[in-house]
């Protein structure tokens, strides 16, 4: 496959334009922002926000491994505290699962 | 949380003590970056990009799934139209990280322009996410921040030029779970940042609003749409 001289670099180029305006804007645009106390809640409640946005759907989509193997990281951690503990416990228990025909 | 909270967390300062615990704070996630980032590398070399448009796509774009997307749709000719539905995907796709670095300007926003906006470039999910726990802790040096950022784009970019160079060596990630990996780190970063009954509805509704757009609207808007609807909710329903 032959591509234009300019195609590739003019892809990466708009492509982190865009990405970069996602990674700058938010904290640019925010700075104009009225400080106020729910503006504080809510900064609060984003990361927890983040992640069950980001996994609830993996978790339909990709169906009882993820939910088992999520499910056991989040024990590991609750029980030890030891995030990379719980990570390995997490994959382990996907690869087993896997192994195993689920 | 009350406003004095909001007072009497200090103004931020850049310290290497603290770039040295953001970087052994990102050392768990390490291992999940590295598996995405050789899959990224393998995808570049299997799409006929070469070494250094491969390099050069990964030091400016540095977003691993849009670009996984991206060449997934990767078009033989580069049109206007083409570019600009190159950029909207990534927009879509990275629109999360509107979310997540404004997040990061009222405890961020103090600090000198050249710093902290080439540093906002590195901003990943994993560094925001350890960033924000150890902001939640009480915690303000920015090191924490730059450090997390710093190792994550470190093991990013060895593991974009080996999976390049090893292509299709890759074994299938599926098989020891490693596809997995970043979902489980995240998931596991909930237990610290748990603060009772209350914050979890928003977490709650966040994760509700996410399913409902994957499934009616699809594409990549679930995760944006859904971490605010949660913020939204947090900032409403946790009225002291």
């Amino acid at each position: 496959m032959s591509l234009d001289g300019f195609g590739v670099p003019s892809a990466i180029l708009v492509m982190a334009l865009a990405t970069y305006s996602m990674r700058a804007g938010g904290f640019w645009l925010m700075a104009l922002m009225p400080r106020s106390p729910r503006l504080q809640r809510m900064i609060e409640a984003l990361p927890g926000s983040v992640v069950t946005a980001a996994v609830l759907p993996l978790i339909v989509r990709e169906g009882p491994v993820a939910a088992l193997a999520i499910a056991v990281a989040g024990a590991v951690m609750l029980a030890t505290r030891k995030d990379l503990l719980a990570v390995l416990a997490g994959m382990a228990v996907a690869a087993i699962a896997r192994a195993a025909g689920l | 949380m009350s406003k004095d909270h909001d007072e009497s967390a200090r103004a931020p300062f850049v310290s290497r003590a603290g770039f040295n615990l953001g970087a052994r704070l990102a050392l768990p996630v390490l291992p999940g970056m590295i598996a995405f980032g050789l899959a990224v590398g393998a995808t570049a070399a299997r799409k006929g990009l070469t070494f250094l448009d491969n390099l050069f796509m990964n030091l400016f774009v540095y977003a691993g799934m849009s670009q996984i997307v991206a060449m997934e749709a990767w078009p033989e000719r580069f049109g206007v139209v083409a570019l600009a539905s190159l950029a909207l995907l990534c927009i879509t796709v990275n629109a999360r990280m509107l979310l997540m670095s404004a997040s990061l300007q009222p405890w961020l926003g103090a600090l000198p322009a050249w710093q902290i906006y080439p540093g906002l470039h590195i901003l990943t999910d994993p560094s925001w996410l350890i960033s924000m726990s150890y902001r939640a802790r009480g915690g303000s040096d920015a090191g924490v921040f730059f450090g997390a950022s710093a190792i994550a784009a470190l093991a990013w970019m060895s593991a974009i030029t080996i999976g390049y160079l090893a292509g299709a060596l890759i074994a299938d990630p599926r098989r020891y779970g490693i596809d997995l990996v970043m979902p489980i780190f995240f998931a596991a970063m909930l237990v610290p940042l748990w603060r009772g009954g209350r914050r979890s509805i928003a977490w709650l509704i966040a994760g509700v609003v996410a399913l409902i757009v994957q499934q009616f609207i699809g594409g990549w808007w679930f995760m944006v749409i859904g971490a605010l609807a949660g913020a939204v909710a947090g900032g409403f329903l946790d009225e002291p």
